[in-house]
């Protein structure tokens, strides 16, 4: 893991180590930084269609809530007016679609970058709470194919990082 | 080949907080407010303040619920006065929080960034002062999940066709939605307080509350969309909540009330409220915690240019709400529009006009906008100004209605108000605890506007 002080050696060091054919590799920042995505090639995502689907089931079921209350469980015969009311349906149905597609866009994000997670072996290098701060790292995992101890490490220390650690898993 | 594509340059934009800052002296000045055991008098008053009202409001409340709702001024046919009036104030207040956070994020308006979060915070906790009215004012407030569809022993259910139920789907949705992007905004800023906390157990708790949150680049990418995504649900939503507020009155055959224009009228109304109070609470805050670097003269520019925008589409709404009472020829409507203006309560109509339509004209005038003290006063007349605009639709058209022989006006009793004071008390303390434990400023957001924060192209080509 390589530590930088700024974003654009850290962007340089993560387009190379793309360029170079490591794939098992992350970044961590303090903020989001597009062209970090760019250079990882993280555009694309289920959690729209995730928050469509959500969306569309929370507008059914607010519509079917209500057809089946006021017509079926519990029709009240108001003047000879239709039981199926359907234009004093659409706010209730608006408002079950925002609910579900809010609450999917939130758990569907924390699924998606598998949170809560208490404990990650980044957190076992000291400096790595500047992640939070002021500094950016850039790990490439073990588990990569092209991942050789010395190799990478020497690969990393090339783009004169404040530091190259090791994390202890 | 997609790894080539090149990087798009970003185009160089105003300034918008201090120059100077750097990622580090950012997150320390907005994360010190929080972990420093230095606590400013001015936190203790507001936070005393705060308490003292709340002590009232419970007393009230307390009265309220032993003796009936009797114990207010509410007589027929005015059965709807204060506790309305401050609800549709407080969900109004409310608006301006979510209209920074979610309509101007999708505008891409980067100002923003430095006030969102406590916008934000205001938003929730006006939608909780809000929520109190319509509970309290059941008379039976321990009966209120009888609002909710839920299979019960009665088998009776509520009437989806009445806008009061919408008002339940539509209230409830916005605070669980405000709440989740608030929440979801302060995650990385939670891991921050975590990893700069020196305390274990303030470490722990503020690490549960991060959820482990790290900062990689993975997860921000599908945080960028989340935060999106809420915002586009966002939006609609906060136009929708003030137009079902507005149906309450609108579906009603009342004069001065059953009128179309009401939903863009009250939304409008409701942004121009709402920026005065972020204004009322970012003026005093930036200068006692020394945020002027962050918080900048620009945003409050900002602010009141938004705030003179709704301001005079309010005024053109009374205009037009005049002109229909007028033109549409109806008897009673035109009567409704009339006592408002010379009848018994015509003295709040004319302050109501002073305050709202002519008030926020001096912000034309640069000098105006660029002095917080007048900002301040200024937002502070918006506030009653507001207040007093929803007192005068919901009692004036309900104390004067059809009948005559019915007609009875309403007096306001000590307990009216020590419950609107009260719920004031409540903002107020849920507002300075959450500067106190939370941070104020959106520290992630911050970061991304200064100039470091942008990469520079190729560089270090290996």
């Amino acid at each position: 893991m390589a530590e930088f002080d700024n974003p654009s050696d850290l962007v340089a060091a993560t387009r190379a180590a793309r360029e170079k054919g490591y794939r098992k590799l992350d970044a961590y920042t303090p903020f989001p930084i597009e062209e970090l995505s760019d250079a990882l090639h993280l555009h694309k995502n289920k959690l729209p269609l995730m928050v469509l689907c959500g969306g569309i089931i929370g507008g059914l079921s607010g519509y079917m809530l209500q057809y089946f209350v006021t017509v079926l469980y519990f029709p009240i015969n108001i003047a000879g007016r239709p039981l199926h009311s359907w234009p004093s349906y659409i706010i209730i149905t608006f408002e079950m679609t925002i609910l579900f597609a809010a609450l999917t866009a939130v758990l569907g994000m924390l699924a998606l970058c598998g949170l809560p997670m208490p404990y990650h072996p980044t957190f076992n290098v000291p400096r790595f709470a500047m992640a939070s701060k002021d500094q950016f790292f850039l790990c490439i995992e073990a588990t990569d194919p092209l991942f050789d101890r010395d190799k990478t490490s020497s690969f990393l220390s090339a783009f004169e990082p404040r530091e190259v650690s090791e994390v202890a898993h | 080949m997609a790894d080539d594509q090149q990087l798009l340059e970003k185009p160089a934009e105003h300034e918008i907080i201090a120059r100077g800052y750097t990622f580090d002296t950012v997150t320390d000045q907005i994360a010190s407010v929080v972990l420093k055991k230095h606590t400013p008098l001015f936190w203790f008053g507001g936070l005393g303040v705060g308490l003292a009202l709340l002590f009232g409001f419970l007393m009230a409340v307390s009265v309220l619920f032993a003796r009936g709702i009797g114990v207010w001024g509410e007589r027929t046919p005015v059965m709807w006065a204060f506790d309305i009036t401050n609800f549709v104030w407080w969900i109004g207040i409310g608006h301006a929080g979510t209209l920074i956070s979610a309509i101007l994020l999708l505008l891409n308006q980067r100002w923003r960034n430095s006030i969102n979060r406590f916008a934000e915070a205001m938003t929730l906790f006006a939608v909780a002062s809000a929520g109190m009215f319509p509970l309290i004012h059941l008379g039976r407030p321990w009966l209120a999940f009888w609002l909710f569809p839920y299979p019960n022993t009665m088998g009776i259910m509520p009437n989806f066709r009445s806008p009061l139920v919408w008002d339940v789907f539509a209230v409830s949705t916005y605070a669980t939605v405000s709440a989740l992007f608030w929440f979801v905004g302060l995650i990385p800023d939670l891991a921050t307080l975590r990893d700069r906390s020196p305390h274990r157990p303030v470490k722990f708790i503020y690490g549960v509350l991060a959820m482990g949150w790290r900062g990689s680049a993975r997860h921000w990418s599908v945080y960028e969309t989340a935060s999106l995504l809420l915002a586009g649900i966002a939006t609609p939503l906060v136009l929708s909540v003030h137009t079902v507020v507005s149906f309450d009155f609108t579906i009603a055959i009342l004069p001065g009330w059953h009128s179309t224009f009401f939903p863009p009228y009250f939304v409008a109304g409701a942004i121009y409220s709402g920026f005065a109070m972020v204004l009322a609470l970012a003026i005093p805050l930036r200068s006692v915690y020394k945020l002027e670097g962050l918080i900048t003269d620009r945003h409050l520019d900002n602010a009141a240019k938004v705030m003179l925008a709704t301001g005079l589409i309010v005024g053109y709404a009374y205009i037009m709400e005049a002109f229909a009472g007028w033109y549409g020829g109806n008897v009673y409507e035109g009567a409704a529009i009339w006592n408002r203006m010379t009848g018994p309560y015509k003295f709040q109509y004319w302050t109501l006009i002073t305050c709202n339509v002519v008030g926020p004209n001096v912000l034309w005038f640069k000098k105006v906008r660029s002095s917080p003290v007048l900002l301040f006063i200024s937002s502070m007349v918006v506030l009653v100004g507001m207040w007093l605009e929803r007192y005068v639709i919901i009692v004036t058209s309900l104390a004067q209605d059809f009948l005559t022989s019915s007609w009875r006006l309403f007096v306001p009793t000590r307990w009216d108000w020590m419950t609107y004071f009260g719920t004031i008390g409540l903002f107020l303390f849920l507002f300075f605890l959450f500067i106190r434990l939370l941070p104020m400023i959106s520290i992630f957001e911050v970061r991304t506007l200064l100039p470091q924060a942008l990469v520079k192209k190729g560089v270090a080509k290996h």
